[in-house]
């Protein structure tokens, strides 16, 4: 077990993958510089500039070539910087790569890690704290994964690099240089989520940054008596049905908490799961977490109402359990 | 018309060639139009086949092919079966794709032909990117991507073109230039002085040809890619031609000004051309008819083979989508 951050493990996974396999190479926007936020410092000088490759400000084009590159027996690890920035390869991602297998009659596989940093930021404004992934999960052909931890980080990374399926990778910016320890030798199997605390009382289903603040108010509801368990996807496709829906009967009470809006979000399926599946366990009210659909401000008190907050998720449990109705 | 030091049998293949697109294709028209067995669109290639036989008589199986939602002819030419592209366009088994993709998603990596492509101007990113993973392999072969005059007012134009100049990728781009963008006149809704002085503008040598003529096309194509082999950097070729057909098979293209199409086709038609300049050297009508016939007879077989092979199993729908999450196991 060894001390890191969330983006040190990332790197480090990137790392050992690139050392073991020539084919797996890193294409983005100022990368030799360790990439906008330092996840590939160290990895030009170590690697070279035709593996750690500084593209112009293209994303269509890294996005396509990548998949190209792919298509002919390389794994390119693709930096889109901030997953707003993806936007401008919407095309290549969800009409070309996704589909390029199927359409082809399963002639062409890309293996590629698409890495999308997400989240709120702060006073980052309105394009650049999105949190998209409902979209990637609606598309068929896609793995998407948001880790939140750094164990999660190095060993989702590792897993995302060996899959040879295309994988959305969204990271949250704003944790960074959060702190755990990490076993590099600990596999994690893409789609099994991570039970993040246990519990009896009510089930509390995250992902992303928003797991850890789960963490943080089951914590605070275990200091007053209510058992929460914290269930971190991890993976949004494939996710954990299983886990989820086997929490929620036990407990019969069930909150999801995301920073995407809350309109769509993935949030609105796992409660739509939980509702055909384990509806008749259900013992009271459900109740979703997400942003109001509006913008993010730049302004730091307008970017809190955009917010999803440990003791909004207290508050949200509590609500379970008491019965109360919704607001 | 033809320059000397070309010999008769690479004129009779180029015309071999451009006569099995064409019957490859009209067959596809009668599949779709007369016996309702295409059942999506196809955008036909008739008029333009100039192109393919030229490019494609210069690349080995092993070198790479992108093309467009118009990319029978390139796929022919490239070396695929015709009988598994007919299939593909009949959306039956053993089709080049498993009948999945249909004729605008034609794809036959066994032959390098790493597919068509039903997003204007989508390819050239990603045959940038094929061209990439190449060197970053060590490979030794080439990239050609086909597109239509119409992805030049397209992003991915500027974005892999200009990836292709900043990485010297070992890529020829080709922009087939029937002068129509879907049913719009592409100059009348095109800034500047042409797809070729964009692509020097980012740093490509670029070529004009005439796209109407199979020899210049194969003589100047040839000296690009030979280019290309000694190790040159990415290239640009603007061959003009005609579409003979309106955007699709049933689109009576009646956007075109009257007398347009009989005039041009009438001048430019590439298989007439290559007739007449076959007969200049010396062969005789009967070969030239042969070719023709044995093209019809050949595309009038593929037709009736594919016409009798049965749709893909029900389980397809869900086949190879993705290992993780596949659909397979959990679609909902």
């Amino acid at each position: 077990m060894v001390m890191m951050t969330y983006i040190e493990a990332a790197r480090l996974a990137v790392q050992q993958a690139m050392a073991a396999d020539e084919t797996v190479w890193c294409v983005g926007e100022d990368l030799g510089r360790g990439g906008v936020f330092g996840q590939y410092l160290g990895l030009q000088v170590e690697f070279g500039k035709d593996r750690i490759v500084d593209t112009p400000i293209s994303e269509a084009a890294i996005m396509g070539a990548a998949f190209g590159a792919a298509m002919v027996g390389t794994r390119p690890i693709v930096e889109m910087r901030f997953s707003d920035f993806a936007l401008c390869a919407t095309d290549e991602l969800v009409n070309q790569i996704a589909k390029a297998r199927f359409m082809f009659g399963g002639q062409s596989r890309a293996p590629m890690v698409i890495r999308k940093p997400v989240g709120l930021w702060r006073s980052s404004a309105a394009q650049h704290s999105q949190s998209l992934e409902s979209w990637y999960a609606h598309i068929p052909g896609l793995v998407v994964l948001c880790p939140s931890t750094p164990q999660d980080n190095y060993s989702m990374m590792k897993a995302a690099i060996a899959c040879d399926d295309p994988v959305v990778y969204l990271e949250h910016k704003n944790i960074w240089g959060l702190e755990g320890e990490v076993d590099t030798s600990l596999e994690v199997e893409i789609g099994a989520a991570s039970r993040r605390r246990k519990g009896e009382d009510v089930t509390i289903v995250s992902w992303s940054n928003t797991a850890n603040l789960a963490v943080e108010a089951a914590e605070t509801l275990a200091g007053q008596g209510i058992g929460a368990e914290v269930i971190d996807l991890r993976a949004l496709w494939p996710w954990d049905k299983q886990m989820v829906l086997a929490s929620v009967r036990k407990t019969g009470r069930l909150v999801v908490a995301h920073e995407a809006v809350r309109v769509g979000g993935f949030g609105a399926e796992v409660v739509a799961t939980v509702a055909e599946h384990a509806g008749d366990a259900l013992k009271g009210p459900v109740r979703r977490l997400g942003a109001p659909r509006s913008l993010v401000a730049y302004a730091p008190n307008l970017e809190d109402k955009m917010r999803v907050t440990a003791d909004m998720i207290v508050t949200a449990a509590k609500e379970t359990l008491m019965g109360a109705a919704g607001k | 018309m033809l320059e000397s030091g070309h010999n008769t049998q690479n004129a009779r293949q180029l015309l071999v060639m451009m006569e099995r697109i064409r019957a490859f294709e009209e067959h596809a028209i009668l599949a779709a139009e007369r016996d309702r067995l295409v059942l999506g669109a196809i955008h036909p290639s008739i008029g333009q086949e100039a192109c393919a036989a030229g490019v494609m008589a210069h690349l080995n199986r092993t070198d790479i092919l992108l093309s467009t939602h118009r990319g029978h002819g390139h796929t022919l030419a490239k070396g695929a079966d015709p009988l598994a592209m007919m299939r593909e366009l009949l959306g039956r088994t053993g089709g080049c794709c498993g009948g999945k993709g249909g004729s605008m998603h034609i794809a036959d990596f066994g032959v390098g032909m790493l597919g068509a492509n039903g997003v204007v101007g989508a390819n050239i990113t990603i045959a940038a990117g094929a061209a990439h993973g190449i060197k970053i392999l060590g490979q030794d072969h080439i990239v050609v991507d086909i597109f239509g005059d119409g992805a030049a007012n397209r992003g991915p134009f500027l974005e892999g073109i200009n990836w292709a100049s900043v990485f010297e990728l070992p890529i020829l781009f080709v922009c087939e230039d029937n002068q129509y963008s879907a049913t719009t006149r592409t100059g009348s809704v095109t800034g500047g002085p042409g797809v070729a002085a964009r692509a020097e503008a980012l740093g490509l040598r670029a070529t004009q040809v005439d796209g109407n003529d199979a020899e210049a096309v194969a003589r100047v194509s040839g000296e690009i890619i030979a280019r290309l082999r000694g190790g040159g950097g990415p290239e640009f070729l603007h061959a003009v031609t005609y579409r003979h057909t309106g955007h699709t098979s049933f689109d009576p293209a009646t956007y075109r000004p009257e007398g347009e199409a009989v005039k041009e086709i009438a001048a430019s038609d590439p298989i007439a051309r290559q007739r007449a300049a076959l007969l200049a050297m010396g062969l005789g009508q009967d070969v030239l008819d042969g070719i023709h016939t044995a093209a019809q007879a050949e595309m009038e077989r593929v037709l009736k083979d594919a016409a009798a092979t049965p749709f893909p199993p029900d389980e397809a729908a869900f086949a190879d989508v993705q290992d993780i999450g596949s659909p397979m196991q959990e679609a909902y």
